[in-house]
């Protein structure tokens, strides 16, 4: 089951907090991040990035992205 | 898939921000103020002005730029599909965010922006602003670490993130209606300084014109100043930073092209020389712009772009701009203003209160 961190609505810098707090806490293999802006979409994937995740795949999702991680 | 932006890249920031760097000083050489090309708060400060909320008439004009930070940012947003009419993320807090933010700022006189193209231009005093600068932004990282939030905006009507883009078109209009008379204060219903900064400006046109550029490629990149700070701070990631380094650099070498650069603290345009005080109203601003998630050029990008709560953090900026002006709150090349100090004390106050009250613990 993967971890979904749900910052839709939430602007810059907190999605990509509660992305870093997900990956801090679990360290889960497949995490989930939802946003609604593509700026949140950029800086998720950029601080996922760094923190050794890929991305897996981006979907338009709602008003909004749904982003997939993976660790390693 | 959507499709790649470039700007997001560390060239494409990097890149705007040399763009920005070398308009900027250009500016200056076709009218606008001493290291004043692109000022965000300075200019806001203007156009309350022009607008008659304030009557300090070396300080009054209905500038341009900002009309085109805000329209091309929409421009992209629309070219680019990223236009998302969304609000409702604590508009009240964000205005008085958006109002102590200014009342910091003109302590300092200058916004983040012009704090880069005053250190750009030479002048010394602007160190103690960018620490400040840095302070304040640090400041509000802790609260962000200890789960400081405004809360999560809603989608709404695409009317309703038109709004400030209507706003702004409106002010253009009055521009061209009732346009500068040479040696008039006054056009109609817009004030015009006669002396001062307030009569330095560039042709309308070219004005408008780089801040339609600066207003897209800003959009396209998220370039943000306090940003910049933020993200080194907080996560220590240099992309923005990047950015703000580039424009600082490149304002740098145009200014020294231009002739524009002199190395020194007192006798600078439009800047005071007490540190400490440059250093505390940059502070104030800092401390705002990251409780509000943007610096002040960014708030307009994202207004641009149908976020609404930025759009209230606007006018918060402008209508501070009047208390500044009213209550003696700004500062002046003589120093800082009769009660600038008691604006700042109450400003650091208010700026606690919403840092410390407004917490969520992050389920």
């Amino acid at each position: 089951m993967a971890t979904t961190v749900d910052a839709r609505g939430f602007s810059c810098p907190q999605p990509v907090l509660m992305t870093l707090e997900a990956i801090k806490k679990g360290s889960p293999q497949d995490l989930i991040v939802l946003v609604d802006t593509d700026t949140s979409k950029e800086n998720v994937m950029r601080a996922a990035q760094s923190q050794g995740y890929t991305v897996q795949e981006v979907a338009p999702e709602g008003e909004g992205y749904r982003i997939q991680l993976v660790k390693g | 898939m959507p499709m790649k932006n470039v700007f997001a890249s560390r060239r494409g920031i990097v890149a705007v921000g040399a763009v920005i760097g070398i308009l900027a000083p250009v500016l200056q050489k076709l009218g606008n103020p001493g290291n004043m090309g692109i000022c965000v708060a300075c200019m806001e400060r203007d156009m309350a002005g022009a607008l008659g909320l304030h009557r300090a008439e070396v300080v009054q004009y209905m500038r341009p730029e900002i009309i085109g930070f805000v329209l091309g940012s929409l421009i992209a947003a629309y070219l680019f599909k990223e236009f998302r009419p969304r609000l409702g993320s604590a508009p009240i807090v964000r205005f008085i965010l958006g109002v102590f933010a200014m009342i910091g700022a003109l302590v300092f006189l200058g916004c983040p922006w012009r704090a880069m193209l005053r250190l750009a231009g030479g002048d010394g005093n602007a160190i103690f602003g960018l620490l400040g600068l840095a302070f304040g932004t640090w400041v509000g990282t802790l609260f962000l670490k200890n789960g400081y939030t405004l809360g999560r905006t809603q989608p709404t009507y695409t009317s309703a993130g038109w709004i400030l883009p209507l706003t702004m078109l409106g002010f253009l209009v009055l521009l061209f209606v009732f346009p500068q008379i040479p040696g008039e204060p006054k056009s109609g219903v817009l004030f015009y300084s006669v002396k001062g900064p307030g009569a330095m400006h560039a042709p309308v046109a070219l004005s408008l014109a780089v801040g339609l550029l600066v207003g897209f490629l800003a959009q396209r990149s998220r370039f943000c100043t306090m940003g910049a700070l933020r993200d080194l701070i907080l996560f220590r990631q240099t992309h923005l930073f990047s950015g703000f380094v580039s424009l600082i650099v490149f304002a740098f070498l145009t200014n020294l092209i231009l002739g524009q650069f002199k190395a020194g603290f007192a006798g600078q345009p439009v800047a005071h020389t007490q540190h400490f005080w440059n250093f505390a109203g940059m502070a104030l601003a800092g401390l705002a712009f990251a409780l509000a998630g943007g610096c002040p050029g960014r708030q307009l990008f994202l207004a641009g772009e149908g976020d609404g709560d930025a759009a209230v953090f606007v006018f918060g900026m402008i209508v501070g701009a009047a208390f500044s002006h009213n209550f003696g709150l700004a500062s002046s090349p003589q120093g800082i203003g009769p009660h600038g100090i008691a604006g700042l004390v109450v400003g650091f106050a208010v700026c606690l209160f919403i840092g410390l009250t407004m917490r969520k613990k992050t389920a």
